[in-house]
């Protein structure tokens, strides 16, 4: 009896962790891309599914098949808990061989991971995360970080907002540390281009959902734009009921971090008017018209936002530095392809040629954005009017304000 | 009576040989997790399967050890045994605290208090500055152990997690079948009843609650140090409702329900991973099938069909 249940308890266990031992496999010649998002929480349709198909079209595009590299591209879902995306990133380096991972939204699990690929040696190529961190004080040989981050938004969309006009301003913040800092940001940049803070709001993140008496202490102000130092759910929320209590007439609403497919979610009855800053957008030229449409058919729900413009040009840039060093040494240092990727200028559809700064930073030129009426809006997608733009050389922090330890060095 | 000791020590013995023969087998980062878990879901387990308490806010002592133990790392270069102690110290000053408020209510009152105060730590760590708000505490050295043994290598920080792991397991044993534990059961099956007798029922219970903070917060260190980063998710209520379902799913009051429960748990929430959005369906799923099917958990059932208690 004894023996039957120490075998039961024993087999039970055993049967519980076997299936999942697997065998390292890391010097066999396939270069590996791990796509590493949030699949089912808040920033699904920022990141999510769309970026992993966008990373599968830059294989396409850059014709890794036909060029003798074997690519393999795996994906996992981050759940935005920073244990997690460390814990799959440090099991994909040790387990499954992967070389690079890119994309990684929410800035916790951004940094989280950006060290694990320090200590690993593995190239990381981040664009989903805001935060300038990752090219500041916490900058790394390893990491590449593309299409924005929190100083280019609060940059394009704070100066260059007080250009085309609107100079006096009202913030809407979420009172965490994310809020103040970009509040803090924009406001450092509306008063150098010449515009004043009349005032602004704090409200306690998370759970609030009702911003009636917050709008109507910014109406009460006469501002003529509302700065909206918020993410997600927050800034969807705020947008809305700004327009039901008629803030949209007289005063314009800047969203210090929204995406496309956030205008898409909001519908552009709502969203009309709104400023907004992003480096990508499918209706720019010929070549963003082009990638948009390859890859309409595979993400059908959503057209790429700069994210997963991001991750396409990342990994095509990528795979060039790869070819040009070889597999072999590209598999050995990620920090040397990292270093490599930076010595090459980058050149794809969705953002054109751009440069890669010593810190990491990708130099991408900000577009400040107006959301169309739906009676300028000719095709679907068709969302934004272009304001003003910003060279890639002046859209983000100096090299010098930064602190990154990798330019003292 | 004999027997039954024999067959604990059995399944002892067979913990103590899965632990050793995990990292072979399984990547052991994630075993490390496990254990963390484990650890913390049996602290968590020591108030509401034997001192019948359901605190709903147990996030706030394993994400402040978290805090502690990443802070004095990585500020004061702390080496990584005096940091997780300084974590458990401060899981159990706070539990102090939020115990000797809590205790004074029972049932949903007391759960409802607890998640209260939780919330309120989890808003102070999101404005305080140490904690670095949204961006967590991050690049957290693992140190070296008593000053000399560097944890730099996964295996060598899998030994330390272990001993701390089973350490803080054994603690929580001895302490269910010692006569405090007799007076805690008691306390849980009818409190007028022990009072009556002469027991102190608070100080009872505050002692309970201040043990299982400390060891909530040991295995919040732990786990800042292995991942190398403290962040808002350790104290957020969602963690405080994984360790009720880790406990619940395992088995409410066994001594290795909890551990089991945490098992599933993280291995749902790893090997799920690469199926996107399923991650919460088939969590959801396997939930609802649990407690229809297993009311007990799965080690109780396990232990109810050899009628052990495990």
């Amino acid at each position: 009896m004894k023996i039957s249940r120490r075998t039961l308890l024993g087999a039970t266990a055993a049967g519980a962790v076997v299936p999942w031992a697997r065998p390292a496999r890391a010097a066999d010649g396939v270069v590996r891309i791990g796509v590493l998002n949030d699949q089912s929480g808040p920033y699904r349709d920022v990141s999510g599914l769309n970026s992993v198909a966008c990373v599968r079209q830059a294989l396409q595009d850059y014709g890794a098949a036909t060029r003798g590299m074997t690519v393999e591209v795996l994906s996992a879902d981050h759940q935005n808990k920073p244990d997690v995306g460390a814990g799959i990133a440090r099991q994909w380096f040790d387990r499954d061989g992967v070389d690079m991972i890119i994309d990684v939204p929410t800035s916790s699990v951004g940094l989280a991971v950006a060290s694990v690929c320090r200590e690993k040696n593995r190239a990381y190529i981040n664009v989903g995360a805001g935060t300038a961190e990752l090219t500041g004080k916490q900058c790394a040989p390893t990491t590449i970080h593309w299409a924005y981050d929190t100083w280019m938004l609060a940059h394009s969309t704070g100066g260059a907002t007080v250009k085309a006009g609107g100079d006096t301003w009202y913030f809407l913040t979420a009172d965490y540390v994310f809020g103040h800092d970009l509040e803090r940001q924009t406001t450092g940049f509306v008063t150098a281009a010449g515009g004043k803070v009349l005032g602004h709001s704090t409200y306690p993140f998370p759970s609030t959902t009702d911003f009636s008496s917050f709008l109507l202490q910014a109406q009460a102000t006469g501002a003529k734009v509302l700065g909206l130092a918020n993410a997600g759910a927050d800034t969807v929320n705020s947008i809305k009921q700004a327009h039901e209590f008629g803030l949209t007439d007289k005063t314009r609403i800047a969203a210090l971090l929204m995406f496309i497919t956030d205008v898409h979610a909001l519908g552009l009855a709502t969203a009309q008017g709104l400023v907004l800053t992003e480096s990508f957008y499918w209706n720019m030229n010929e070549k963003t018209r082009a990638f948009a449409m390859r890859i309409k058919d595979k993400t059908p729900n959503n057209m790429p936002n700069m994210v997963q413009a991001g991750c396409y040009a990342g990994t095509i840039h990528y795979l060039k530095a790869v070819a040009d060093m070889g597999v072999a040494a590209a598999k050995a240092s990620g920090a040397a392809t990292i270093a490599r990727m930076k010595a090459m200028p980058t050149e794809d559809d969705a953002f054109g040629t751009c440069h890669i700064r010593e810190d990491g930073r990708v130099l991408v030129p900000a577009y400040l954005f107006e959301v169309k009426s739906p009676s300028e809006s000719k095709e679907p997608w068709d969302y934004y009017k272009l304001l003003v733009t910003t060279p890639g050389a002046e859209a983000f922090r100096p090299l010098a304000d930064g602190n990154c330890p990798l330019i003292h060095a | 009576m004999r027997g039954q000791r024999n067959t604990q020590i059995i399944a002892f013995l067979i913990l103590i040989a899965l632990v050793i023969a995990a990292p072979g087998m399984l990547y052991p980062v994630f075993v490390m997790k496990v254990l963390c878990f484990a650890l913390f879901a049996s602290a968590f387990n020591l108030l509401i399967g034997y001192v019948g308490l359901l605190s709903f806010g147990h996030a706030a002592f394993f994400g402040l050890g978290a805090y502690a133990t990443a802070w004095t790392a990585k500020n004061w270069g702390l080496t990584p045994e005096i940091a997780i102690l300084l974590g458990g110290v401060s899981g159990a000053a706070l539990g102090t605290v939020f115990g000797w408020l809590a205790i004074r209510r029972q049932g949903l009152y007391f759960a409802m208090i607890t998640l209260a105060l939780a919330q309120m730590v989890y808003f102070f760590c999101v404005e305080a500055p140490f904690t670095g708000g949204e961006d967590g505490i991050q690049q957290v050295p693992r140190g070296k152990l008593f000053g000399v043994f560097s944890l730099a290598n996964d295996m060598s920080i899998y030994w330390l997690v272990a001993v701390i792991f089973l350490a803080g397991f054994f603690l929580l044993n001895r302490v269910v079948h010692s006569p405090f534990g007799q007076v805690l059961k008691a306390i849980r099956e009818n409190e007028p009843r022990a009072t009556s007798l002469g027991y102190r029922t608070d100080s009872y219970k505050l002692i309970a609650f201040i043990l299982s903070t400390f060891i909530a917060g040991i295995a919040g260190g732990t786990k800042s140090l292995v991942f190398g980063i403290a962040t808002l998710t350790d104290v957020h209520w969602s963690m405080s409702g994984e360790v009720v379902l880790m406990t619940l799913l395992g088995g409410l009051g066994t001594i290795f329900g909890p551990v089991m429960g945490a098992l599933v748990v993280t291995t749902m929430e790893n090997y799920l991973a690469p199926f996107g959005a399923w991650v919460t369906v088939t969590q959801g799923l396997i939930f609802i099938a649990c407690v229809l099917a297993f009311r007990r958990g799965i080690i109780g059932e396990i232990g109810a069909k050899l009628k052990l208690a495990l």
